[in-house]
């Protein structure tokens, strides 16, 4: 057994040899925050009564959701064999969107603990980590959390961790987050297993910067690794993609409170404030160098982050406009992947088209406007970028299914993926199934155990934005995970599909779509309509078409009735009462042309719930 | 009444009204609807305040009814009193329930009497007791007459067995006839009301009712679309599918029916679900209600009205005589309306009589609203260019509707 440092290496003074920079690689749920915190305790730096669950995921968000967005990194002083070591700790995102910040955590890193749920086994999301880290050669330490659930099977795990990455089932760490046990193995393992940090401390300063946050009030700290030479306060850093410059007012490492610090050596981890407002001014992958000193050469590896995912953001009420933007301009600060830029449409009035990394992402960006805002919004179908030839050779990038053009177009190509699925064998048919349905090629199929396979499909990013994720966890009874990543594009048969209320087009309806579906699209989102737009004065026709050409059609007929027969013996307060209720719900009603269209109209019709039945079917 | 009173502020114990109620009272009718709570079966589709004998413990039955209602009429006459409202003879006096007949013709006539004692009634006063054809006979007809009783009305509801039979009525339809003949006898006018829409009623099972009705030659008929109310027997027996559910268009068939048969029979209609035969036989009580005149409901679950303060008694009949044997009003809550407030109640309520509402009481917003409705054919033409909103029968399917549009903001 370990005990807790006694004194704690010196930031800026700290030899590379005692350095261990680590990070945990586990899925959703799988207890990284749980054993973070746990670790947190043990070396001491968060004492008992501080201690709140999943300290780490600082975001009410973070967790709400079990998930951690931002990465932190915390420096952990350990003792063993009576010497000190520093251990840095860094966080990375566990999901598929933020698969560039994920990069850049594991570039910060010698070494990564592999976390998987004992009575779960490792998941789609955890292998293409994996990957990541394997290509990044850090050293892997496999380890089994939450052996002390009823329903683990630690030896069926540790072998097929054992049979992934190589080596013995017995090398496997056997943990529980929950209960600390192992975890103290688990450090000194850290400690013993991982390389330490190798760099120049002579040469010009590179630290490479693998997150930045805002924060509202100290600005944009970033969080850099130290590659070769040091940092020190007061002096001028500069930014070796941008050229800017600025100046270093704090650096420090977290443990897990920021604590200033004398500057940052070779292979240390930790803060760095100069007072930018602006994340992008700070860019995750970016290298930080003396100004006066610089470096000639970069780390490299830094990349834009780039959108995948566009949806259109309205408010619900239409005068909350501003304030979406200012909140949009809130969540930039914090958040380089997200870009967005004003949109009108004709039924929804003002809102942003918003560029996302991934759904996730567009998730919580909706799910933090709402709550950290208290905004009603509404998002349209999401949809992917479409690169299209026109006849004249011109090429038009559309972000939007309203700016698809008519006619005249030569070639159509989209985003694909290649994506991984794990699941149990026995669904394999049902999986294949699906994938077929949204036009996946199949690429290979292993067994990863007995009964666990590996299926691996090329399929177009449009048929997995929208409810392929929901789907392929209802039909698999959420055994399945996903994982993917961009792979190309390709040419493919693709028209805009309009939806007209009583002939006039609805752009928040239209969607680009496979020539082959285009039918089955049309006649979902017309009875769709059909069911949620309650009866008018008139009759109002839903149309599907393709440019001019209907392809589907249905029809709501015209109200014949609405008067409340009596007044109920004088009481005349409940009828009014009725009456402003009706006022105040007509307030939430779209108008389309004359067609009223109930809110929930358009968010039940752009929410992905009924094709999922439909898939069912 | 419905079962669920609305919420509003307290009413003082002493029932006494705000200064609003008084003004400009001389310009309005007076009027007094009395609500008698007894049923003898509750009917499934029923969730007025009613209850059978069975239901209320002691100090609300039946035989101490109307001496307990006399409190409130004496303590109503205080309170206008009190409250600034001059003394005004009653324009219409309302018997409503429940079944106020199953209460003895004298009980009827001794609580007609305190009213008339206390305020008096206009020369041409209307009084009308509402009556289950089961339960009257010439001789408690001639009573009523003779206490000042001058109109009857009949729930008659339908003229089918089976009809009846969803709705739990008891009554043999072959009564109805009868009873309007022996009202006239005693020189009595008479209305019917009926039920359209019922699940299981055919056209041709409205048209049979409507006929029949027709052919008793009553002064005036009301028809209303079958409401199933949340907590009656008969919602709960649609929502097991014991029987079907309602239809909005069979409603709007059975309407266009109704007003087509009775204005080749004679009736025209002068509020969206009621038909005279000519203006004097329209209700002038129920008009009251649409035109905003005052009136004091009494009885549990009653509710009154004075120049733009509304209030309501408590529901249950136990509840209510405690509260009067106490001498404290039985009065649960009020409401006292903002001018902005009773314009809304101005346009909601005008529109759907014949007299209709005039366009320059309309903001500018409805006053163009006003365009679309003559385009949609929902209100008269003629009539909106010579100043006045008055429904068409398609507007009237759709008064509600219509009234939005006019009070779009």
């Amino acid at each position: 057994m370990s005990p807790m440092a006694r004194t704690a290496p010196v930031p800026a003074a700290t030899d590379p040899a005692i350095i261990r920079n680590f990070c945990i690689i586990a899925h959703i749920d799988h207890g990284k925050s749980t054993l973070a915190d746990r670790m947190l305790q043990l070396t001491g730096v968060v004492q008992p009564r501080d201690m709140k669950a999943q300290y780490l995921d600082r975001m009410d968000i973070e967790r709400e959701r079990g998930i951690t967005i931002k990465s932190q990194a915390v420096r952990m002083p350990w003792e063993l064999d009576g010497a000190s070591y520093a251990l840095n700790m860094i966080d990375t995102p566990g999901h598929v969107d933020f698969t560039y910040e994920v990069s850049r955590s594991l570039a910060a890193c010698e070494g990564a603990v592999l976390l998987v749920d004992a009575a779960q086994g490792i998941e789609a999301q955890t292998l293409a980590n994996l990957y990541l880290a394997m290509e990044n050669d850090l050293t892997i330490i496999p380890v089994l959390n939450k052996i002390d659930l009823p329903a683990a099977q630690p030896e069926k795990y540790a072998a097929e961790l054992a049979n992934l990455i190589g080596g013995d089932p017995e090398d496997v760490l056997k943990v529980s987050g929950k209960t600390g046990v192992g975890v103290e193995a688990l450090l000194d393992k850290i400690v013993r297993d991982l390389p330490s940090p190798v760099g120049d401390p002579d040469a010009p300063a590179r630290a490479m910067i693998f997150d930045s946050v805002y924060d509202t009030y100290r600005g944009v700290v970033t969080y850099v690794r130290v590659v070769d030479g040091k940092l020190a306060p007061r002096e001028r850093i500069q930014m070796m993609s941008t050229r800017a410059s600025h100046e270093l007012l704090e650096i420090g490492v977290s443990s897990p409170e920021p604590t200033p610090s004398n500057g940052l050596g070779v292979g240390e981890v930790g803060y760095l404030i100069t007072g930018v407002k602006d994340v992008r001014q700070s860019k995750v992958g970016d290298t930080v160098t003396n100004l006066a000193k610089p470096a000639a050469e970069s780390l490299g590896g830094y990349a834009d982050p780039k959108p995948m995912v566009f949806s259109g953001l309205y408010p619900i009420d239409g005068t909350d406009y501003p304030v979406l933007r200012d909140a949009l301009d809130k969540l930039k600060l914090n958040d380089a992947a997200l870009i967005y830029e004003p949109e009108t449409s004709a039924a929804l009035g003002f809102g942003f088209r918003v560029g996302f990394l991934g759904l996730l992402h567009l998730e919580i960006t909706r799910e933090r406007l709402e709550a950290e805002f208290n905004l009603d919004l509404i998002s349209t179908a999401p949809n992917v970028v479409y690169e299209v030839t026109l006849e004249d050779k011109k090429v038009l990038t559309v972000t939007n299914p309203s700016e698809y053009p008519d006619g005249k177009v030569s070639e159509v190509r989209e985003p694909m993926v290649s994506a991984t699925i794990l699941a149990p064998n026995e669904f394999v048919g049902t999986i294949m199934e699906l994938c077929q349905s949204r036009r996946g090629e199949m690429k290979g199929m292993d067994y990863l155990s007995e009964d666990r396979v590996e299926l691996r499909y090329r399929l177009p990013l449009a048929e997995i934005v929208f409810d392929f994720f929901d789907n392929l966890k209802s039909r698999t009874r959420g055994y399945a995970s996903l994982d993917w990543k961009a792979d190309g594009e390709q040419v493919a048969d693709l028209v805009k599909v309009d939806i007209l209320l009583q002939g006039e087009q609805v752009d928040a309806f239209s969607a680009i779509t496979h020539r082959d579906k285009a039918y089955s699209y049309g006649v979902m989102m017309t009875s769709k309509l059909r069911e949620l737009i309650p009866r008018q004065q008139f009759e109002v026709p839903i149309q599907a078409a393709i440019g001019s050409r209907i392809i589907a059609r249905e029809n709501i007929r015209a109200i014949r009735k609405d008067v409340l027969a009596k007044c109920y013996g004088g009481d005349i307060s409940r009828k009014r009462k009725l009456l402003e209720k009706q006022k105040e719900g007509k307030k939430r009603m779209k108008m389309v042309g004359r067609v009223e269209v109930p809110q929930e109209a358009f968010i039940a019709a752009l929410s992905s719930d009924d094709s999922k039945d439909k898939a069912k079917k | 009444m419905p079962s669920v009173l609305p919420l509003g502020d307290p009413a003082p114990a002493d029932g006494l009204l705000p200064a609003q109620a008084a003004d400009g009272a001389e310009s309005r009718a007076f009027c007094l609807y009395v609500h008698i709570p007894f049923c003898r079966v509750r009917c499934g589709y029923c969730d007025f305040n009613t209850y059978t004998a069975k239901e209320l413990g002691s100090g609300a039955s039946q035989d101490e009814y109307s001496g307990t209602l006399n409190t409130e009429l004496d303590l109503a006459a205080r309170v206008l009193r009190g409250s600034g409202l001059p003394d005004r003879p009653l324009a219409t006096v309302f018997f409503g329930g429940g079944t106020p007949t199953l209460l003895p013709a004298t009980d009827l006539a001794g609580m007609l009497g305190q009213a008339e004692r206390l305020w008096g009634l206009e020369p041409d006063a209307e009084v009308t007791t509402e009556a289950n054809p089961d339960s009257v006979t010439p001789e408690s007809l001639k009573i009523l007459a003779d206490a000042g009783f001058t109109r009857v009305s009949f729930g008659m509801q339908s003229a089918v067995p089976h009809v009846l039979k969803v709705l739990d009525r008891t009554h043999n339809p072959e009564r109805v006839p009868q009873a309007v003949q022996w009202a006239r006898e005693a020189g009595l006018k008479v209305s019917l009301d009926l039920i359209y829409g019922t699940p299981g009623e055919s056209l041709a099972d409205w048209e049979a009712s409507l006929d029949s009705a027709i052919a008793c030659a009553p002064d005036h008929i009301s028809a209303y679309a079958l409401i199933v109310e949340d907590g009656t027997k008969l919602a709960a027996q649609i929502r097991r599918g014991e029987v079907p559910g309602i239809d909005d268009d069979d409603h709007a068939t059975k309407y266009e029916i109704v007003d087509a048969r009775l204005a080749a029979a004679g009736y025209g209609w002068y509020e969206v679900s009621n038909w005279a035969r000519t203006p004097e036989d329209r209700c002038r009580h129920n008009l009251a209600y649409w035109r905003g005149d005052d009136w004091w409901g009494a009885g549990p679950g009653a509710h009154s009205h004075m120049g733009g303060v509304r209030w309501w008694n408590v529901k249950h009949p136990a509840a209510y005589a405690q509260r009067l044997a106490t001498g404290v009003s039985p009065a649960a809550g009020r409401e006292t309306l903002d001018p902005g407030t009773r314009q809304l109640e101005h346009v909601m309520l005008q529109t759907r009589i014949i007299d209709g509402l005039r366009t320059q009481d309309l903001g500018p917003n409805g006053r163009i609203a006003v365009a679309g409705l003559i385009a949609d054919a929902l209100v008269d033409p003629a009539a909106a260019f010579a100043g006045t909103i008055r429904l068409t029968l398609k507007g009237r399917l759709l008064a509600d509707a219509v009234v939005r549009r006019l009070l779009e903001d």
